[in-house]
């Protein structure tokens, strides 16, 4: 009797954990080991989004979406456009393209690329009637492009043949083909709009790489690509395929590196930025990306705006001493910033003039900065704002501490708990206080460093600032057909910006990857992701 | 017993609207604008925000939302994450492979936990018990991030007994080196409560009356002693299955398992309401049966129980 009473206890112990094992048993087993043969494993994140090249703005996704997908050009590892399916892209005047594709290609379940894959995908990124797209925006400089009306049909989009088809711009804008390479162009095949859902979950691209069969994304786990046997454009893959494994953490992405499991990561975790170098050696990466970083000062603050204004942004930039930030808060893993956009893109210079007021001279800011007290008293305490969910407590701190002692103001981080209670005060305007602020580019344009931040009225000014002549100067370069008369332009409205100071350049933060004994030429883009077709692996 | 289970079936229902109402409001009221965080640090076109709002139902009221959110529940919509993928998609997915952890961890601490903790509890004093004592003092003093840094370096990357983190399709054999970080903390937990209800029982009459009636000791522990310093360390496994169900986003993190913990962390980050509340829903309802199980089970452990009823 008593010895089944204990039975019985012991069988609802086993129940309850049966119970709860058996709930288990939809997810089987696979096969745990790195992948065998020429597959490269990397490192990635869960796409926010279903994968549909228009509505994914992130890197997790994007990864993937380059991937998968060929688009008109794409970019080499210094950023430099070359064609893939495009065959040629022409302009007169910088507003109106005729594109000519290649002929012959297809998406991977055997649709022809033509002149429709692009622009019926364009149209659909475009119409708002298909719910908001994340990367919507790109499609503004289309004729006919609007937010407020359903449009299904870009005017600005005429297909001519099966493999030409015109753009029309609303106004000149000569970085229009460097776009291109970006996912929110890639072409789409006509059974994608059957049902843009599934399609999502299951793309059909045009790319180096192709998904290795149905459910071949494993949310949250994984996703395994395998090469496109009919891609014959310049990316094709040096290896038999890519598993990007999906990491929640980078710690967990770096422990799996140290422990031959994965052969490439991309985002070293700041716990190992000052010893995966030793560690990793001639296969460490640390160069900079095209990632600019920044705090912004609004105008509308008081002392801010004006020549006062000039003179206390100037003498905050000149009392703050990058190098020593950058080598005792981040490592070595920053760049000191030399300019407004990235020395990654094409048309960089570190000499521009005026950028002089990014070295520190601790006796100079304390001079502007007593001028501009000669105009109005400075009182109360200089503070910038960040979110504190992101890891920049330790910078803000130390760069407020510089000011502190360099200028002899009060000087303080102001923290807000997450992301997006800073963005929103920052996208309200309700923020009072200078800002962390910072740019990842889409494509690699100078222009796509300045206009979307400092032009009047510009979708990411969050600054509100606004000077003619910078906004004279970028439409110019936007309208030159000639891409080194651009950017001789726009670094002409860089020399403003420097004296205007919107916002105080930092650095640029630089792309930290390493990878596994088993791989070979790893190199990383301008985009900070590796050239995965150029990897190869030895056996 | 069958009304004793639906009278306590019943009571579940006002826990979960109390917890799911509380758990929207809190996510609700998390400062800041989640559709503005999902564009980084660019700022996207007004039109573009607020379609997306309107998607989501941000741009209603709370209590429209936490109501939009509930009549969906009833219709077996758990709602959509912003990544488009069905709540109830995620659900079926993370859940399974936090309960094997869970479970895994579970029998760890049970199975070590109880044996340790009855070799002490008889050798109380000797060279065993004390360093039982030192080592389940350690376990509980150390954060269990350290411990799982330590096992997942150690085991994981210098010794590669076990793959530093989750494979594919979380195996089994994947999940053990987790399982046991996450039960190190409950193991000393057990060990301490197993020994001191162990030296009471041993202490007690009818051991002695057992003893001296003749028993062999190899019967008065398994039966006596055993069975009747269980029930407060099965009370502690019941609350502590729980707490790992929840608890297990550190551990999750760290050695990138694709479960609950992992998932809900995310959620909270990005403010998705109905991820957050869905899965927390379902975390009260397995608390809830799991503690209905361990209260019938008591029945089991000890006639006084069941006869009170």
């Amino acid at each position: 009797m008593k010895i089944k009473r204990i039975g019985v206890a012991a069988i609802a112990l086993a129940a309850a954990g049966a119970l709860t094992l058996a709930g288990c048993s939809s997810s089987a087993p696979e096969s745990t080991g790195a992948a065998g043969g020429g597959i490269i494993t990397t490192n990635g994140s869960e796409p926010q989004n279903p994968l549909v090249p228009t509505n994914t703005n992130e890197t997790g996704g994007g990864k993937i979406l380059d991937a998968i997908f060929a688009g008109l050009v794409y970019y080499d590892a210094e950023g430099a456009p070359h064609n893939d399916v495009a065959e040629s892209i022409e302009t007169e005047d910088a507003q109106n393209y005729t594109i000519k594709l290649r002929e012959g290609l297809t998406f991977t379940n055997g649709e022809p690329v033509n002149a429709n894959s692009f622009v019926d995908a364009w149209n659909y990124g475009a119409d708002t009637a298909n719910g908001p797209q994340l990367s919507q925006y790109f499609f503004e400089s289309i004729k006919g492009f609007s937010y407020d009306e359903s449009v299904p049909e870009l005017p600005g989009l005429v297909v001519v043949d099966d493999t030409t088809f015109t753009v029309e711009l609303n106004q000149p804008e000569s970085d229009f083909p460097l776009r291109l390479g970006y996912s929110a162009f890639y072409p789409l095949p006509a059974s994608a709009f059957d049902d843009i859902e599934a399609f999502g979950n299951n793309p059909v691209g045009n790319g180096p790489y192709m998904l290795d069969g149905d459910g071949a994304w494993k949310h949250n786990e994984r996703i395994d690509l395998t090469v496109n046997p009919d891609y014959d454009g310049p990316r094709a893959p040096k290896n038999d395929g890519l598993s990007i494994i999906f990491y929640a953490s980078q710690d967990a992405a770096y422990a799996d590196l140290q422990a031959d499991n994965l052969d490439v990561l991309d985002a070293i975790p700041d716990s190992a930025l000052a010893t995966y170098e030793d560690e990793f050696g001639d296969r460490a990466v640390n160069q900079p990306a095209a990632i600019f970083q920044s705090f912004t000062i609004p105008g509308r603050l008081p002392h801010f705006d004006g020549e006062e204004g000039k003179l206390r942004r100037q003498a905050l930039s000149l009392a703050i001493d990058r190098d020593e930030v950058t080598e005792v808060i981040f490592n070595g893993t920053r760049t000191p910033a030399s300019d407004f956009t990235s020395p990654v893109i094409d048309g960089f210079s570190d000499s521009i003039p005026g950028s002089e007021v990014l070295d520190f001279d601790a006796t100079k800011a304390k001079e502007l900065w007593a001028q501009a007290d000669a105009i109005s008293p400075w009182d109360g305490t200089f503070q910038i704002a960040y979110n504190a969910d992101g890891g920049h407590a330790g910078w803000v701190d130390a760069v407020t501490n510089q000011l502190k002692n360099n200028l002899g103001i009060d000087a303080s981080g102001a923290p807000y708990p997450t992301f997006a209670e800073a963005r929103t005060l920052i996208t309200n305007r309700t923020i009072q206080t200078a800002f962390r602020s910072g740019w990842q580019a889409d494509y690699p344009a100078l222009f796509n460093f300045l206009g979307p931040l400092y032009g009047t009225g510009a979708g990411s000014n969050d600054g509100d600032y606004s000077n003619p002549e910078v906004d004279a100067l970028l439409t110019q370069g936007l309208a030159e057909t000639d891409l080194a008369a651009a950017n001789e332009k726009f670094q002409a409205a860089q020399e403003i910006l420097f004296q205007d100071l919107p916002a105080i350049p930092l650095w640029y933060s630089n792309v930290n990857g390493a990878w596994s004994t088993q791989v070979e030429n790893v190199q990383f883009g301008w985009n900070s992701v590796p050239l995965y077709y150029e990897i190869t692996k030895g056996e | 017993m069958t009304g004793y289970i639906v009278r306590r079936l019943l009571q579940a229902i006002p826990v979960l609207l109390g917890t799911t109402f509380l758990i929207y409001f809190m996510v609700f009221a998390m400062p800041g604008d989640p559709i503005v965080a999902l564009f980084g640090d660019k700022t996207p076109p007004p039109q573009v925000i607020e379609a997306l709002r309107e998607k989501y139902h941000l741009d209603q009221p709370f209590i429209v939302q936490y109501f939009l959110f509930l009549g969906g529940i009833f219709r077996g919509d758990f709602g959509t994450s912003f990544s488009g993928e069905p709540v109830s998609e995620i659900l079926v997915r993370t859940f399974p492979v936090t309960l094997q952890l869970a479970v895994i961890a579970v029998f760890f601490e049970m199975v070590f936990g109880i044996a340790v903790g009855l070799i002490s509890g008889l050798r109380k004093g000797g060279i065993f018990d004390a360093s039982a004592l030192v080592v389940s003092l350690i376990l509980i003093s150390l954060p269990i991030f350290v411990i799982a840094f330590v096992c997942q370096w150690l085991f994981g990357i210098q010794l590669q007994w076990f793959r530093a983190t989750v494979g594919a399709g979380a195996p089994i054999q994947d999940l053990i080196l987790p399982a046991i970080v996450l039960a190190t903390i409950s193991f000393a937990q057990i060990v301490r409560l197993t020994r001191a209800s162990v030296i009471d029982t041993d202490g007690q009459d009818f051991v002695r009356t057992a003893a001296s009636k003749g028993l062999s000791r190899g019967r008065i522990v398994p039966v006596h002693i055993l069975r009747n310093s269980l029930i407060p360390v099965v009370t502690y496994l019941a609350v502590d299955f729980g707490v790992l169900m929840v608890g297990a986003t550190v551990t999750e993190g760290i050695f990138n398992v694709p479960g609950v913990g992992n998932t809900l962390y995310q959620a909270i980050i990005r403010g998705e309401g109905p991820t957050v509340v869905s899965f927390v829903t379902v975390m009260v309802l397995i608390y809830l049966v799991v503690n209905l199980l361990v209260d019938l089970l008591y029945a089991v452990l000890d006639p006084r129980i069941r006869y009170a009823k």
